[in-house]
């Protein structure tokens, strides 16, 4: 047994105490981020928005609102930015921190830069290609099982909204904390595996979800359910096929265009 | 007839602000969105069968950054408000609902373009009040976009009603199809789209294809026992 073991560890030095973000502050942060991508645009992308954000806690730099740090400040975090706007906060938090840290502003722009592509190909993974489409399913099951309407968006809403809300608090908070060492925030468990459980999970209840759904909303069709399964299944890996050259929901709309039409010119 | 459309016209702005810009709580889904439309007209069931239908179409939609994609909030209030309008079972009510809440989305798409070369053209204007760190500047551009997106969704119901309700109507009267025929190739291709969606959303991930197949069988018992 060595002597480092026998002995009682040397604490280790306690981590640096976060600063407090005052509540209002971070209540008003919260707020407009749920409006951060309101002057999204091909130029500047998320710029705005990002300045929009941090802008209540810029206020507690020396000097306030219009005082030289400030406006400084303000102007480094308005320019071109790109993330997923749900982890758009992470960038938000760590930003704010960084500002009223007095980081020297080179280094935050730098920060800011390398900031960028994690947060937009993370949440875009985690939320737009899992936690959405399987909420979806979830939802069109729920109405394939027969629930009513308050009974689907209720499902719908509450369990999408609950991840949905969750991660904009948390990536406030992991960014805050972080500040310029946030980058262990984005190696977290649930954004490194989370979307290829999520993605599995999705994929599980679409099997249940489709067959359900077409079983209700077909409803006085029901006597051609075999051909409109052949159908789906021709159409289904017809349009896989395609992938990229063209979009389902496109051609869908000529198909059904046309089909109106020659119902229409059929009567006269 | 105007001030009869304003509540929908409400709707549809507010539904099209959340697809982007304000909060993105997915209210703006096919699935919520057609069955409050369907709601305030009065028929809420009829308006979740339409958003049930759309939302199999919107399942293709990832709504990546700075892609083009369909406008859905806006839509499918067009959608389930021309769908829920009509008496229960009209032929080829639902067929034609559909195709009008897919033009209405492809149109609302284009207009979310045109608002961020909008928002693009004001931020440009504003570049060096920007580098100034003119909070008025950053605060303006915000409400301006926000406003211009609401005004959008607004347009965007709006014209749809007026367009595509006396569309709808004629086509319904003039209606030739089996009914239950209709029915089944609006499911059909609603379904199709949305089984090459679901393909393209799993087909990277490993096993994916097995939990797919897994889910598929628990399905279909779950229809030959269950419902």
């Amino acid at each position: 047994m060595t002597a480092t073991s026998a002995s009682p560890a040397t604490p280790a030095a306690p981590p640096p105490r976060t600063p407090a973000l005052p509540l209002r502050t971070r209540a008003a942060i919260l707020i407009r981020l749920l409006a951060i991508q309101g002057s999204w645009n091909y130029e500047i992308l998320l710029g705005n928005g990002i300045g929009f954000c941090v802008e209540p806690a810029l206020r507690l730099l020396p000097g306030g609102v219009g005082g030289e740090r400030y406006r400084q400040a303000l102007a480094r975090q308005s320019q071109y930015f790109n993330a997923h706007p749900y982890l758009a906060g992470v960038a938000v938090g760590a930003l704010a921190r960084a500002e009223l840290d007095g980081e020297p502003a080179a280094k935050i722009e730098r920060f800011r830069t390398a900031l960028c592509g994690p947060l937009g190909s993370v949440g875009d993974r985690l939320v737009w290609a899992g936690w959405l489409p399987f909420c979806s399913l979830l939802a069109l099951a729920a109405f394939g099982f027969g629930a009513g309407p308050v009974a689907v968006l209720a499902i719908f809403l509450g369990v999408y909204n609950a991840g949905h809300f969750a991660l904009r608090i948390w990536a406030l908070d992991a960014g805050w904390r972080g500040g310029m060492r946030v980058a262990n925030a984005l190696a977290n468990p649930v954004l490194r595996r989370g979307p290829e459980h999520i993605v599995r999970a999705a994929a599980c209840m679409a099997g249940i979800a489709l067959p359900l759904a077409l079983n209700r909303t077909i409803d006085t069709g029901r006597a051609f359910t075999g051909v409109v399964l052949v159908a789906v299944a021709v159409g289904g890996v017809g349009l896989a096929r395609l992938q990229g050259r063209a979009e389902g929901w496109r051609i869908a709309l000529g198909v059904l265009a046309l089909f109106v039409l020659i119902s229409v010119v059929r009567h006269g | 007839m105007l001030l009869e459309l304003l509540p929908l016209v409400i709707l549809g702005a507010v539904l099209g602000l959340d697809v982007v810009s304000f909060p993105q709580a997915m209210v703006s889904r096919p699935l919520v969105a057609a069955t409050a439309a369907g709601a305030m007209i009065g028929n809420p069931s009829a308006g979740l069968l339409a958003g049930a239908t759309l939302e199999l179409f919107a399942l293709e939609t990832l709504p990546f950054g700075a892609s083009r994609y369909p406008e859905w909030g806006s839509a499918a209030v067009v959608g389930g408000a021309l769908y829920a309008a009509q008496p229960l079972d009209t032929p080829g009510a639902m067929t034609a609902a559909v195709a009008g809440a897919l033009a209405a989305a492809w149109t609302g798409g284009w207009s979310m373009f045109l608002l961020r070369r909008l928002n693009a053209r004001l931020a440009r204007r504003r570049l060096a009040a920007l580098a100034r760190g003119s909070r008025l500047t950053v605060v303006g551009l915000q409400v301006a976009g926000l406003t211009f997106d609401l005004v959008r969704g607004a347009a965007l119901t709006l014209l749809g009603l007026l367009v595509l309700r006396p569309i709808t109507d004629t086509a319904i009267v003039r209606w030739s199809v089996d009914p239950r025929f209709s029915r089944a190739v609006v499911v059909a291709v609603a379904a199709s789209v949305a089984a090459g969606a679901v393909w393209k959303i799993f087909h990277t991930t490993a096993g994916a294809r097995w939990y797919f197949l897994a889910g598929l069988a628990a399905g279909l018992l779950i229809i030959r026992f269950g419902t």
